[in-house]
């Protein structure tokens, strides 16, 4: 289970140390050898990723965040794995950012989105528990004087089999803490693997049946205040004036203060009524520039880009234009994609106390380094008196990820002009609807050419939209002479998101066109809308060339043998080789994303032209490992509600410079009697390099049920959402 | 002032007599497992039960609870004996961010009392909580599992 902070009046008090399961930095000096760090009850730390308790359970420590996905499981299974201890006496601790910091980010990467928590981290918190295991080990046989090589351990047992000793490893901890870390830490063969590899049971589920499981918005602390905040509507706005007097004789109310440029937010005893002043709060707003941009103004933009002479170039082969010209056959199709919200179930908070000499940050995020910088940033203090203490997440998908001017930074400039008063910042829906950090938006024109034989012979995809990176790390994009290559995710030229087909001529580029817009990371990225256009495209090539889609498909990736091992293992297990029942019609759709091979096959039936009923979903995942089985199957099931929304419901329209979205009534998100049977083949082939499960196999939903639905319908649908066509998820 | 009864105590809570149920039951009366997800009834995640049925406490003002009887997520279990529900979410390891889940749940254990052996229509009809992360596929086996526990 997590460790859930507590708030006590003395921790609050001394506030660095020993809060959401942090570390206690006393560093003990022993006369000889190494130094032994302690965690906050006392027990000694093996490796930084180990802590060994003297009644023989184990703490391991994860700075991932868990916001669903089954991150810390899975992260304790492999150091478990190694470790060689007793799995049902694990429990997780959270380092904060600041511990990190001041031990040279001993834990690594903090940053937890593109599916990366477990794939690459996977190899050194693995030699974290093996470390561990091996010092263990040495210390029960220095007690014993004999070799390590003839003690074995398990289960948090170390055994002396040829002397019949045994002693535990909260027996040996403190004398194992002592000794140096070893240098040369082999690892298992994964076929060896007995926890690891397992459908083992989450460690944070009972928490979340009975409400005793403490999200960002829960946190109460003594002498707490609320705030609710209004940033301009319009992006790039500022605040002209607010009439702070209308409201400051409301019960509770207790401050009103301007965040910022362009952010107002009421402090008041209660979150409640620091809304309720909010919504009462007459506020001027400067709307800047953007003011009249609306959603056909970007569309226009975007599609004058479709045909632009000047484009990034993500992925070539041969000459595009010259095998276009001479193709027997030209097929050419344009393809749109929206603005979407994260719509996380947890709006985004935060929970600042600041002070002259200190400032600390509670609450969700991706990545805690980040929020860290953020906190830093705006608290004007240096990195020694800033920390963030992260809890467990309502839902993340990217959008508790860094982003400039967002939740955390307003939290700490609230709590600045309070100081010593923890200030706990909610955002209403309304505001996280409003301020998003949008999947970003995106046309394509794809043209291709067949020969007389219906071969494939040219290419041209040309993308034509927003950057995430242009916006959120512009330094990457000033690094690639302005391109993106997040852009290209799914059809990029090498890579974790290469292309899964061999077309010999061939171009995909992307005319960048930024709006004002912020764009974020959402749950899959560009695989979304790259999946829809090249998969939906290959069905309209498959056609055009009079094949059948799989067939048309599998002539393409005869060098792409893992992208065709789950396409054929989805064709085998929809049964695609007969045909479906009567009024059943299906699709497919397969991709590389964050390293792991996906496909989606579907079966789908429609009535009245308009009301479709997704039945059932086989998906197939290549993810090279399988750390846990059970709730990568949950990811996969997961990723098309996420994924199925966005393609029937979701789209974030911009009048008047704004989102005009407000909240679910008019952002629906999929109920439990529109979900499919989803049928998960995990298939994982081993080899270098470990694949992501969070979000691959999301964008392979989406173009398998519109292939379907073409195939149901004669109506090719290349615009998202799908309610713009009049076309419901029944 | 108004007197609430949460979960058999009976709680003195000085608010305005508009201020949503949601928002006493979380900042009064300091359970915070009934969570805050849109504020119009949309997503459930605010479900409790007034005086034995489902409803989304985001949209029920406090003046209009009377003498009614709440339970929250946290009344749902008798002692340490958890709700079949809670056992059967514990089994099939419904949650996955967990935030949802309290509404969920109680919107469930609603719909089994309702209706003991719910049909898989049923559950369709009843179920309309928001969950983003998805865990229908579990939430469904979990009530039929649920369902079969007398």
């Amino acid at each position: 289970m997590t460790t859930i902070p507590k708030f006590t009046r003395r921790s609050f008090l001394i506030s660095s140390a020993a809060v959401g399961g942090g570390l206690a930095l006393g560093l003990r000096l022993p006369p000889f050898g190494p130094a032994v760090v302690r965690a906050a009850d006392g027990s000694p730390e093996i490796t930084v990723w180990v802590v060994i308790r003297p009644d023989n359970s184990t703490a391991v420590r994860v700075v991932r965040a868990e916001m669903g996905q089954g991150t810390i499981t899975g992260l304790a299974q492999l150091v478990a794995e190694e470790l060689e201890c007793d799995w049902n006496r694990v429990s997780i601790e959270y380092p904060t950012p600041g511990e990190s910091v001041a031990r040279k980010r001993a834990w690594g990467e903090f940053s937890t989105g593109g599916s990366r928590g477990i794939r690459q981290s996977h190899e050194y918190v693995r030699k974290g528990g093996a470390a561990a295991r091996m010092m263990l080990v040495q210390a029960a046989a220095n007690e014993w004087k004999v070799p390590a090589s003839e003690c074995t351990a398990s289960n948090s047992v170390i055994t002396h089999k040829a002397s019949g000793r045994k002693t535990t490893y909260g027996k040996v901890a403190e004398a194992a803490a002592r000794l140096e870390q070893p240098k040369d830490v082999p690892l298992k063969d994964p076929k060896t693997w007995k926890i690891a590899g397992k459908p083992l049971k989450r460690l944070d589920t009972a928490k979340k049946v009975n409400g005793t499981m403490i999200y960002g918005s829960d946190l109460k602390m003594p002498g707490m205040l609320n705030a609710a905040i209004r940033d301009c509507p319009v992006f790039g706005g500022k605040v002209k004036s607010f009439d702070a007097a209308r409201v400051s004789g409301m019960r509770g109310v207790k401050k009103v203060v301007q965040v910022g440029d362009s952010g107002v937010a009421v402090v008041a005893d209660t979150w409640w009524q620091a809304k309720t002043a909010l919504d009462a709060l007459p506020i001027v707003w400067d709307e800047g520039a953007n003011a009249k941009v609306s959603s056909a103004d970007i569309a226009e933009v975007l599609k004058a880009g479709l045909d632009a002479e000047q484009a990034f170039v993500g992925n070539q082969a041969g000459d595009a234009k010259a095998a276009l010209a001479g193709a027997a056959k030209k097929i050419e199709a344009v393809y749109a994609y929206p603005f979407q919200n994260h719509a996380c179930m947890e709006p985004m908070n935060a929970t600042v106390r600041w002070t002259p000499e200190r400032c600390e940050m509670w609450g969700p995020t991706q990545n805690g380094e980040g929020a860290f910088a953020q906190v830093l940033a705006a608290s004007g203090l240096t990195s020694d008196k800033v920390d963030v203490h992260n809890v467990m997440l309502g839902g993340g998908f990217g959008r508790r990820g860094t982003y400039p001017d967002d939740y955390v930074g307003q939290a700490v400039l609230i709590a600045k002009q309070m100081p010593g008063t923890p200030v706990k910042l909610i955002w209403s829906r309304e505001e996280d609807m409003a301020h998003g950090k949008y999947h970003p938006v995106m046309q394509c024109k794809l043209v291709g050419g067949l020969d007389a034989g219906g071969n494939l012979t040219g290419l041209h995809m040309r993308l034509s939209g927003q950057s995430i990176l242009a916006a959120v790390r512009p330094e990457v994009v000033q690094a690639q002479k302005g391109r993106d290559p997040l852009t290209f995710q799914g059809v990029f030229e090498s890579g974790e998101h290469s292309f899964g087909y061999t077309v010999p001529n061939l171009m995909i580029d992307h005319a960048m066109r930024n709006t004002h817009v912020p764009p974020g990371f959402w749950r899959g990225v560009n695989i979304n809308q790259n999946a829809v256009f090249i998969e939906c495209f290959m069905d309209e090539l498959a056609e055009a060339a009079g094949q059948d889609p799989v067939e048309f498909r599998r002539k393409l990736m005869a060098k792409h043998p893992r992208n065709l091992g789950v396409l054929n293992a989805v064709a085998d297990k929809i049964g695609w080789s007969k045909p479906a029942s009567k009024g059943v019609y299906r699709g497919v759709a397969q991709m590389k994303a964050f390293d792991s091979f996906v496909a989606a096959a579907c079966e789908i039936s429609v009535k009245d032209g308009n009301k479709v009923k997704v039945h059932r979903i086989v998906a197939a995942t290549d993810p090279g490992y399988a750390v846990n089985p059970a709730q990568i199957e949950r990811q996969v099931a997961g990723s098309f509600v996420y994924g199925l929304s966005a393609l029937f419901f979701q789209e974030c329209t911009v009048k008047d410079g704004r989102i005009e979205q407000t909240n679910f009534h008019q952002y629906n998100s999929m109920r439990i009697a529109q979900m499919p049977k989803v049928e998960t083949i995990l298939m994982p082939t081993g080899g270098p390099i470990w694949g992501g499960i969070g979000e691959p196999t999301i964008c392979v939903a989406a173009p398998a049920v519109l292939n379907a639905f073409y195939r149901a319908t004669g109506k090719r649908i290349r615009s998202v959402p799908l309610k713009n066509h009049g076309i419901e998820l029944v | 002032m108004a007197r609430l009864t949460v979960n058999g105590k009976s709680h003195e809570v000085d608010v305005d007599p508009t201020t949503p149920l949601l928002w006493v039951i979380r900042e009064q009366v300091g359970l915070t497992g009934t969570k805050y997800g849109c504020g119009v009834a949309q997503c459930g995640a605010c479900t409790v039960h007034v005086n034995g049925l489902p409803m989304r406490s985001c949209q029920v003002p406090v003046s209009a609870v009377g003498d009614a009887k709440i339970t929250t997520i946290e009344g749902l279990a008798s002692g340490k004996v958890l709700h079949k529900v809670q056992k059967a979410w514990i089994d099939h390891e419904v949650p996955q961010c967990g935030y949802c889940q309290s509404g969920m749940i109680m919107a469930v254990a609603a719909l089994l009392k309702a209706k003991p052996k719910p049909t898989d229509a049923d559950i369709d009809a009843s179920i309309t909580n928001i969950c983003r992360c998805g865990t229908f596929q579990q939430v469904r086996a979990a009530i039929h599992a649920a369902a079969k526990v007398a």
